[in-house]
């Protein structure tokens, strides 16, 4: 059972996946981010602090909130919801975030740079940056400036500079090659706050650590509440954080399944979408061996979502090993599955969800009915839907009067 | 049979100067443009063409690079089309290599593109993303094909760190100039110099150095330490400002002269 801990055989790998395949100039900044990082991991002073800023500030933990009316949709099953979207900032890319400006300012590395999809990473560095007096860059993929303007107006207040993304598809996989230009340029002062489990190693690992508190939580509190372990974990998977946090608390558990959903934008058929597991294959891009949307050339192939935050072509190394190995499953959920699970969560739990987390909220929904209403499943709420309402409005023909109104149309008129 | 990478440095060296190295990625701005420019660099004094390989997300690459490489693979530019550019200009004479991320050759097929390479007449292929821990399959068959393997030093590398890179590169070691990615600079980082005497006592081979050299005269400078200089963006910066194709040459070819004195300054 604790055979799935065992993949990490070879430092930076799952698999065949993972590794490290950046420019030379980076070799450095890895090697030095590793040492740091397990010796901070190891580092009892740095280990309190962290967990004193999780609790005071992040909000820690945060609560396993029952789901009964949402649960009626998921064919009856009952359905906890992890609560990330009640952390400080929205979103459960606060607990990688702290983590890594900490290690910076071990580091002893003044400037955080970061790449953003749907804006909640970056708004989690700019607040970082700002309580620990750092300068923070964040770079955006101009289509995402503009389907999440009101993220970028928060990491503006909060003191960041955000840069918008003009390359390639101008959307995260455009960000994070910008974010990389940046880093090989300026190392020396500056730390790389990746947002996800992908990347060169020790990124992957780094960032599903600060995670696991997570599904640490959810574990205890389970226990706490049914007495027993759920039958099922779930969450949306974009480059996989969240999805990684919750399922490292029951991944030596076998008896839990795990199951994670990527974006089927228009779906899968129709090219476009972010189904790297359904439609990709395995290749190399920002730095590690994974699932990649490509072409027979090996070109990336540009994704598409109507979330920003599961618009990406790659995912965590780690997930491809999960993928390969069966111990955990991904589906795809199209965007209009998605809507629909958004749209739910709001009339039955009073939670407007982040439009990521919707996907896996609509997993669940088909999940609850496949598993039955024996069945206990904990859904990853990784983010709250703020961010989202001018989409979400359009989505479903809103009319927006007043001057909230005018403010969101004018966002959304210059949305596609 | 072509030339191979080690006879250009040595007859470099035997007339007391370093070797030149221009860099231009296939399809750019068409495949049979991309041909002419090369043949024209050749004859003008370039000693090795970089024929790179146009790539989606080229994250070591500044603007002009991934401008001429976006152009490149809007036109339609494949593996196929690089590998055919390679046998143009190795039959016009020209000592070529290959410059590619490593996602489209593990997609090719590592055997099949050694191979492929090989066949076409290319010597070399640098490979800027490929680190010595993940480059197995690559080094066993280079070795097969008789196809030199580029990999690239930092001014941040450790000393153990360039001697674990050179102990699998041959043909030359690549010193990347600068902490940063591909375009002109105004100077050429004092580190450049640094970082090749650093790596001097670690390997025998020839070492070049590359990211920022734009001026005849940087070229002079660089070529007093390093026994290659490589020159890139500030061809395509040419080839881009140029109002035709005819134009396009000649402007190249002027660079190149430039160049080529400088190496011999
Ligand atoms: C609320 C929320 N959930 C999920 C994601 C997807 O990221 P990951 O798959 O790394 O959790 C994002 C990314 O922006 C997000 O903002």
């Amino acid at each position: 059972m604790a055979v799935m801990q065992e993949h990490e055989v070879v430092a930076g790998h799952y698999g065949p996946y993972g590794g490290r395949f950046v420019p030379e100039a980076l070799t450095a900044a890895l090697d030095q981010l590793d040492r740091e990082f397990r010796s901070a991991i190891a580092d009892p002073v740095f280990m309190a602090r962290l967990h004193e800023l999780e609790r005071t500030y992040t909000g820690r933990p945060n609560p396993l909130t029952p789901a009964r009316r949402f649960a009626e949709h998921c064919g009856g099953a009952t359905v906890y919801l992890k609560r990330e979207d009640l952390n400080h900032t929205g979103s459960h890319k606060i607990n990688n975030v702290l983590g890594q400006a900490l290690l910076a300012e071990r580091m002893g590395k003044t400037r955080l740079i970061a790449e953003t999809g749907a804006g909640q990473h970056g708004v989690a560095t700019a607040t970082a940056a700002a309580l620990l007096g750092l300068e923070c860059v964040v770079y955006m993929g101009e289509e995402d400036t503009r389907r999440q303007a009101l993220n970028v107006a928060r990491m503006k207040l909060l003191g960041a500079e955000v840069v918008p993304v003009t390359t390639g598809s101008m959307t995260l996989k455009d960000a994070i090659n910008e974010a990389m230009r940046d880093w090989v340029s300026s190392v020396d002062q500056t730390h790389y706050v990746l947002g996800t489990v992908t990347g060169p190693a020790p990124f992957p690992e780094v960032v599903r650590t600060f995670h696991q508190v997570i599904g640490r939580e959810a574990r205890a509190q389970i226990l706490e509440a049914e007495g027993r372990l759920p039958d099922a974990v779930v969450a949306c998977v974009g480059g996989g954080s969240n999805a990684m946090g919750l399922f490292s608390g029951f991944i030596d558990d076998a008896s839990v399944q795990l199951r994670g959903y990527e974006a089927g934008g228009s779906g899968v058929e129709t090219g476009k979408h972010a189904a790297r597991f359904a439609a990709g294959s395995p290749g190399v891009l920002h730095g590690a061996r994974t699932y990649v949307m490509q072409d027979q050339w090996g070109q990336t192939v540009p994704s598409h979502s109507i979330s920003a935050g599961l618009d990406y072509p790659g995912v965590g190394p780690e997930h491809a090993w999960l993928h390969d190995t069966g111990r955990a499953t991904y589906a795809p959920i199209n965007d209009d599955e998605a809507m629909e699970a958004f749209r739910v969560l709001c009339r039955t739990e009073g939670i407007i969800p982040a439009i990521e987390t919707a996907h896996a909220l609509a997993g669940a929904m088909r999940l609850g009915r496949e598993l039955g209403p024996d069945a206990i499943i904990i859904v990853n709420l990784s983010g709250r839907g703020d961010k989202d309402v001018a989409t979400a409005a359009r989505w479903f023909g809103i009319d927006l009067g007043g001057a909230a109104g005018s403010a969101l149309e004018i966002e959304m008129a210059e949305g596609r | 049979m072509s030339r191979r990478l080690a006879d250009v440095f040595v007859d470099a060296r035997a007339e007391n100067r370093a070797a030149l190295i221009g860099y231009l990625p296939a399809g750019f701005p068409t495949a049979d443009d991309c041909v002419a420019l090369i043949n024209a660099m050749v004859a003008a004094g370039v000693d090795v063409i970089e024929v790179g390989l146009p790539y989606s997300d080229p994250l070591m690459d500044g603007p002009v690079i991934q401008a001429a490489v976006e152009r490149a693979l809007l036109a339609g530019t494949t593996t196929d089309v690089v590998l055919d550019t390679v046998r143009r200009v190795t039959e016009a004479g020209a000592v070529a290599v290959v410059m590619s991320y490593w996602n489209p050759i593990e997609q090719y097929g590592v055997e099949e593109f050694a191979a492929g390479l090989a066949q076409a007449g290319g010597v070399g292929v640098i490979t800027p993303d490929l680190t010595p821990e993940e480059a197995g399959p690559w080094i066993a068959a280079t070795d097969r094909h008789g196809i030199d393997r580029i990999f690239l030093v930092a001014p941040s590398s450790t000393e153990e760190r360039i001697a674990t890179v050179a102990s699998v590169t041959s043909g030359f070691v690549y010193a990347a100039s600068t902490m940063g990615v591909t375009g002109a600079r105004t100077t050429v980082s004092s580190g450049a110099g640094d970082l090749v005497a650093r790596s001097r006592p670690l390997t025998q081979l020839p070492i070049a150095v590359g990211l920022g050299v734009s001026t005849g005269e940087q070229a002079a400078q660089v070529a007093q330490y390093a026994d290659g200089v490589i020159v890139g963006s500030a061809f395509i910066r040419r080839v881009l400002d140029a109002p035709d194709a005819d134009a396009a040459i000649e402007a190249v070819s002027g660079l190149a002269r430039e160049m080529a004195a400088g190496v011999r300054a």
